[in-house]
């Protein structure tokens, strides 16, 4: 039985906010524990940069705190990408899914959002914050392994795993666009090997992307920016980079594809096979010169339109009118989908 | 309470007037119950408690809910749930069976008459303008032929029983009765938490309802799809109330639970919109009202439904359950005619009795109403969850004047029916065990033929001395046990 458009764009952004909440919950631990700059204070701005929410933030608070970043991201109700409103997503779309996904995912997400509802704003202060982001990480990877252990495997798993990885993907490169600027002003002042505080720094990098000890695997020895950029974006071996993500969507779709001889999705393809082959042929020394900054951008609207492409292929979405994009990607969100009708019991 | 054994609450339980469903009544003992008292006997009372708060957290956590909207928002209820089972022996499940299958197909043969020929409307055994001026008339329907004649394929009868211990017809629902997803998920609950009381009873199965549903979808499919047609769940959406029963269903019987936009209608035939583009469907179990099914047909302002889905229906392309216009059977006046419809079309008597009914349309009976007003339950024959209701006995003042300016400016929309003493069954409240009053929903479906779910959803007002069961109005449920016959 072929799926139902509606509940393959559903499964797709469930998986989407899972991952995007696992990667906030990662960066805002890491923050809290190691990223502070040289006077020691911890830089809670960078956080709201690195998801290009400034507009969105300061509507809402005159300061990048640690307490109105914090609340910002986690509780805030009326903030889209703060990781109450991204699990709430994910259940809604969960709560659409119910006759697709098993039980024990319904379950589990229902009662972790329940959970994450009770959380009061002085749960989560800046010293209670580790405890909570640890805890929501660990809910979002029971999550992924209750799904590895009993979705069915259907179409539906496909688009759940294309979701999960255009979501790491876009994830690993705003990390990095963000923390590569934050660190390194201007490219070619910095020392190669880098002050002991940037050392310090890109540790931070990749301990949000849980990268440092598979780091320290391949490089004993040292850590410059772009060994830690290369590392993170072409590693094959390590689960967040750019390249394994793109390896794994690319996979993915080919096989959907054929498994269901489905007959769409050949443009969201050739812009995959694209991708991939343009992260392939350029050396990470060659793309620093050039501009890590437009070529991460790049990066990132090759996954728009990839997900868009899918949209239109798959979920029934129609093009959209064409739009002028200058301002640094905002991150995506589902369109249709949900429910929005609301109506008496009949 | 620490300590006390469910044996010293029932010693002291007091049924009062009422018909008792673990007890019988005095010369009517449940000699069928025996064996479960006694064994309910046995469990201390904070361990009853301990698996009562189980039961709810599991219910919650499943998300076992239905929505309830405030002003601000929606939230999640869980419908509670008592643990104390409300058990049937075999023989009176057989007499109701039976009633309920002779009530089905009584209004199977009601509503193709009335959209045919209309005898019983010329015989003069129903007012016509009772049918044809009926708001759930559906005039399209009229000519039009569906497989099997069967026009309610799913049904729940309400049934209530009386301090005398008989079971009588209290209200039909032939539109989109719900409840089901509970008595199916209340016996998985029971069979978690009360594996030591349910062992050796012989209770009959209930979960084999998703499979029996398909089966009539499949036989009411058309022609055209042959040997395998595509079943869908048409469902208003995530916000509908019973979303968790259309999500029970849809799961069941393993067809997509679909709302109006995945559906599109192309030549007069139905298609869902999947991955790979447009794909047939034929046959729709839909969870939505007829006045919301076909922009085009019904009602225009509905954003629910499929445009030209009638037009599909109506050339046979695809399967509609229930059958568009059966309203007109549930209706609560026409209701008081069933029993001379059951005589009219089988020539049989009710093997379930009505509540005895006055249908206030008539002079003598509005008469009757307005003199007796603090005897008698007042209900609007449009409402449906218990609203509008007025029970004299327990009415202030205020209310019983209020309800007589109603049935004067609008006599046609109310009937009046005696108080029923509903039958109560030993409920868990929290110190101990009480009697609370319930009524039984049994559930039918008809393809060919019809079979009935064995028990049924009972529902149990939980608020101290309330006869209302609705969810909606605070009522909770209970699971249901139909002995297997032994004998």
């Amino acid at each position: 039985m072929n799926l139902l458009a509606r509940y393959a764009e559903c499964i797709f952004w469930m998986a989407r906010y899972m991952e995007r909440a696992e990667n906030l919950a990662r960066i805002l631990d890491v923050q809290e524990t190691f990223a502070r700059d040289s006077k020691g204070d911890i830089n809670w701005f960078s956080i709201v940069q690195l998801y290009a929410d400034e507009t969105a933030f300061f509507e809402r608070y005159s300061q990048a705190t640690a307490e109105t970043v914090i609340q910002f991201y986690v509780l805030d109700p009326q903030n889209a990408s703060s990781l109450t409103s991204m699990i709430r997503a994910a259940r809604e779309n969960a709560r659409i899914l119910r006759p697709w996904i098993s039980t024990e995912m319904w379950t589990q997400l229902n009662v972790f959002y329940n959970k994450l509802l009770e959380l009061k704003p002085k749960d989560v202060s800046a010293r209670g914050l580790a405890r909570i982001c640890a805890w929501i990480k660990e809910e979002c990877q029971t999550h992924t392994g209750i799904t590895e252990g009993t979705f069915y495997r259907d179409q539906g798993w496909y688009f759940y795993q294309m979701g999960k990885y255009i979501e790491r993907a876009d994830q690993t490169t705003r990390l990095l666009d963000i923390k590569y600027h934050t660190l390194v002003p201007s490219v070619g002042e910095t020392h190669p090997d880098g002050s002991p505080q940037d050392v310090s720094q890109w540790c931070t990098v990749l301990r949000s992307a849980a990268g440092y000890h598979a780091f320290r695997r391949v490089y004993p020895r040292g850590m410059t920016p772009a060994t830690v950029a290369g590392f993170m974006l072409y590693n094959e071996g390590f689960p967040r980079s750019v390249v394994m993500c793109v390896r794994q969507i690319d996979g993915f779709l080919t096989r959907l594809r054929s498994r269901y001889s489905l007959r769409r999705g050949s443009e969201a393809m050739e812009t995959v096979d694209e991708l991939l082959g343009a992260l392939l042929s350029r050396p990470i020394e060659a793309v620093i010169r050039e501009g890590l900054h437009e070529y991460l951008d790049w990066v990132q609207r090759q996954l728009i339109l990839i997900t868009t492409e899918i949209g239109q292929a798959f979920f029934g979405l129609e093009p959209p009118a064409p739009a002028v994009e200058s301002a640094p990607a905002p991150s995506q969100s589902q369109t249709q989908g949900q429910s929005q009708t609301q109506t008496a019991s009949p | 309470m620490t300590g006390t054994k469910a044996v010293d609450l029932l010693s002291s339980y007091d049924s009062g007037v009422y018909f008792d469903e673990l007890f019988g009544k005095p010369g009517m003992e449940a000699a069928h119950t025996a064996l479960i008292r006694e064994r309910l006997a046995a469990i201390d009372f904070d361990d009853l408690r301990r698996r009562a708060a189980d039961v709810e957290r599991e219910l919650y956590n499943l998300g076992i809910t239905f929505l309830v909207y405030s002003e601000k928002d929606a939230v999640d209820r869980i419908l509670p749930f008592d643990i104390i089972p409300r058990v049937i022996s075999a023989q009176e499940w057989a007499h109701l069976e039976a009633g309920v299958q002779q009530r089905v197909t009584t209004l199977n043969l009601f509503l193709h008459d009335i959209y045919h020929d209309q005898k019983i409307l010329k015989d003069g055994i129903i007012p016509p303008e009772l049918v044809l001026g009926n708001a759930n008339f559906r005039p399209q329907m009229v000519g039009l032929d569906i497989p099997h004649n069967t026009y309610i394929h799913i049904m729940g009868v309400d049934l209530v029983r009386d301090r005398y211990g008989t079971f009588r017809v209290l209200e039909d629902n032939g539109r989109v009765p719900s409840g089901v997803s509970y008595v199916v998920e209340n016996r998985h609950m029971m069979q978690r938490i009360f594996p030591d009381l349910m062992q050796g009873i012989g209770i009959r199965p209930v979960d084999n309802y998703g499979h029996k549903l398909l089966e009539a979808l499949y036989e009411i499919a058309p022609a055209s799809a042959g040997g395998d047609p595509q079943g869908a769940l048409l469902s208003p959406g995530a916000y509908n109330s019973a979303y968790f029963e259309h999500i029970f269903l849809a799961r069941e019987m393993g067809v997509p639970l679909v709302e109006g936009r995945d559906l599109v209608v192309e030549n007069d035939r139905v298609y869902m919109k999947t991955t790979d583009g447009l794909s047939p469907v034929h046959s729709i179990y839909r969870r939505l009202g007829d006045d919301f099914l076909d922009p085009k047909a019904f009602n225009p302002d509905s954003l629910l439904g499929v445009p030209g889905i009638f037009d599909a229906y109506r050339k046979g392309n695809v399967a509609l359950a229930n059958a568009i216009g059966t309203g007109v059977a549930d209706d609560k006046a026409v209701y008081c005619y069933v029993p001379r419809m059951i005589k009219y079309y089988l020539d049989q008597d009710p093997i379930i009795p009505n509540v005895d009914t006055r249908i206030c349309r008539e002079p003598d009976a509005l008469r009757y109403t307005l003199d007796h007003l603090d005897e008698l339950v007042v209900k609007p024959v449009g409402e449906a969850g218990g609203y509008g209701i007025t029970i004299g006995p327990r009415a202030t003042k205020a209310e019983l004047e209020d309800c007589r300016a109603k049935l004067l400016a609008d006599p046609a929309n109310y009937i009046s029916q005696p108080v029923v003493d509903l039958s109560v069954c030993p409920t868990m409240v929290n110190d101990g065990i009480e009697p609370r009053h319930v009524d039984l929903r049994p559930f039918a479906i008809t393809g060919s033929k019809t079979w009935v779910l064995p028990g049924g959803l009972t529902r149990v007002a939980l608020k101290k001395g309330t006869l209302i069961v609705n969810s909606s109005q605070g009522g909770g449920s209970k699971d249901t046990w139909v002995l297997e016959d032994r004998a």
